[in-house]
């Protein structure tokens, strides 16, 4: 063997390893006790993979990509140390991020092989450039509502599904059309450009609490892009990494779209405006009973067990670290608290968990909806904090109610039900929440993190006193 | 389609087996930083995008590659950074209730 060969064969075994090494970091992610091994292991994996990649023999120039890399590292810095609040529009942000490089290298590969693509090639490669493209800008959209830079409400209009199938269908016929006349290269902007556009209408119709689906359904497309583009440049590497991303992003996306009752077609063809255009119930005027900081506070302080429920409203009122002084002053006094947690409460799966955690709540006490349910019938108090339509019984009974089957959190079996909420607007499928009518529920109307700290001011208050 | 392109294939539809094997496991309590870590992961892109821009074949892989190993780093580098902040956060409770 040369002294060259021997390079080649060490970057493939350093690649294999690193392979091995990507693998191992989604293992270890399984426990929060080993999830930072997991990190490293997938620091590492990269690290190793860029270094070889380096003594590339192909490479015959070094300057732009120690530019690129550079460049890369300056923006990638501030886009790790964002709120975490903000960590969903950063997400969506990286999706669309994901899908450009992989559009972009599938775009330059066409134009070195043409007009010379054989078939099998030009199939993958016209997969991993429809799908990036559409990645893209269905991904900056996301980033844009969830940064509220665009409108947050759904737009629809009628024909939209029907507009948007067709292009879709559009650009894959282009593509079969250059996969038999890949020489006809005029026509290959063709589907990149559609695909941007359909990534731009597939997500105007989508509200905000459709968002968990639609990461991660955006999720599953850049894997999915990312490992076409493995087929493509034959690297098993890329191929592994993709299809492990791919089929991450598929799990969340038939999670949540289970947690909403959606049946996965209806996902896939991103069907998501649906039930708000179905959903002009009336809204009748019933009496509802309301409490104040102080009465909330005693009956808090004399429970046994407390469930607290958080939504995206806790997320909106930055009310995390308030409910962690709640949380502390309930501990203290005895009471057992839980955090029941919805899994497509907040704006992307796990959303609630890492504010939760951030606000130093121990993660012992996170408790996802099968765990939860079962402890409500024997809780003292459940506290609702910002989440509506995953509280509201009528999923389980009322037919003619737009959720109707979606599993939600059963907060009306505690022996009193509290919910913290601005006022009575209903929630994202504008339907009102029948739990707010019982009288086993009090009403506490007010911003949430002011309202969580007038009790928490009640409870130590009292403490001292 | 050669023997390469069917490797490739048996390959992809592996990874995709253990790929829902191993996340099945992931706890609901980690599925945010599940997203951010194997779209870290993902971003193992770069290191086509580096072979396109080092071998300097065109001005236009040239100027897409660049672009797109930017894109991938800023992914890479944000990704891993938000990952390792956010596992941070997670404790458990630090003593037992008396």
């Amino acid at each position: 063997m040369t002294s060259a060969q021997i390079i080649d064969h060490a970057i493939q075994i350093i690649y294999l390893i690193s392979t091995a090494l990507f693998v191992l970091s989604l293992r270890w992610l399984s426990s929060p006790s080993t999830a930072r091994r997991g990190v490293w292991a997938g620091e590492l994996g990269m690290a190793l993979a860029i270094g070889a990649t380096l003594l590339d023999r192909g490479i015959v120039d070094y300057t732009w990509i120690a530019i690129a890399l550079v460049a890369g590292t300056l923006i990638g810095v501030p886009l790790g140390l964002v709120q975490m609040t903000a960590v969903p529009q950063r997400t969506a942000l990286s999706h669309a991020f994901g899908a450009l490089c992989v559009t972009l290298v599938g775009t330059a590969e066409f134009y070195q092989l043409a007009p010379h693509v054989p078939p099998f090639m030009m199939s993958v490669l016209s997969m991993e450039v429809i799908l990036g493209s559409l990645t893209f800008t269905g991904s900056l959209m996301a980033a844009g509502k969830l940064q509220e830079v665009l409108p947050q409400r759904p737009i629809t209009y009628k024909g939209q599904n029907i507009v948007n199938i067709s292009l879709l269908a559009v650009s894959v016929a282009v593509a079969g059309y250059l996969v038999m006349h890949p020489d006809h290269t005029r026509l290959f902007p063709l589907i990149v450009a559609i695909p941007l556009l359909f990534g731009v209408l597939m997500i105007v119709p989508i509200g905000g609490a459709d968002m968990p689906t639609v990461i991660s359904l955006l999720n599953s497309y850049a894997g999915l892009s990312a490992a076409a583009m493995g087929f493509v440049l034959d690297s098993k590497l890329l191929i592994i990494a993709g299809a492990l991303d791919g089929s991450s992003g598929f799990i969340l996306s038939v999670i949540m779209s289970k947690a909403m009752n959606r049946s996965f077609t209806n996902v896939l063809f991103g069907a998501f405006g649906q039930v708000q255009a179905s959903a002009a119930g009336s809204i009748e005027a019933r009496p509802v009973h309301s409490a104040t900081a102080e009465e909330a506070a005693a009956i808090l302080g004399a429970a046994n067990s407390v469930v607290v429920v958080p939504g995206y409203g806790m997320a909106v009122a930055q009310a995390q670290h308030k409910v962690r002084e709640l949380y502390d002053a309930l501990t203290k006094r005895g009471v057992d608290v839980k955090f029941g947690i919805h899994p497509v409460a907040g704006r992307m799966p796990g959303h609630m968990n890492v504010l939760l955690a951030e606000a130093d709540i121990p993660y012992d006490r996170l408790f996802d909806m099968d765990a939860v349910n079962p402890e409500f019938p024997q809780a003292d108090v459940a506290l609702i904090i910002g989440a509506n339509d995953v509280t509201n019984p009528a999923a389980r009974h009322d037919k003619s109610s737009p959720i109707y089957g979606m599993p939600i959190l059963d907060v009306d079996k505690a022996r009193t039900v509290m919910v913290i909420k601005r006022s009575l607007s209903p929630g994202f499928a504008g339907i009102d929440n029948e739990l707010y009518y019982l009288d086993k529920t009090l009403m506490l109307f007010g911003d949430a993190r002011a309202f969580v700290g007038d009790i928490v001011r009640q409870l130590t208050g009292e403490g001292h006193g | 389609m050669t023997s390469d392109l069917i490797t490739s294939l048996y390959v992809f539809m592996l990874a995709a087996f253990v790929g829902f094997e191993v996340i099945r496991r992931v706890s609901p309590l980690l599925h945010t930083p599940l997203m951010s870590l194997t779209n870290a992961l993902d971003a193992i892109a770069v290191v086509g995008a580096i072979l396109l821009v080092g071998e300097h074949k065109s001005g236009l892989s040239t100027v897409l590659g660049t672009l797109a190993v930017m894109a991938a780093t800023s992914n890479l580098v944000g990704g891993f950074l938000i990952t390792d902040r956010m596992l941070k956060m997670f404790k458990a409770s630090k003593t037992k209730k008396p």
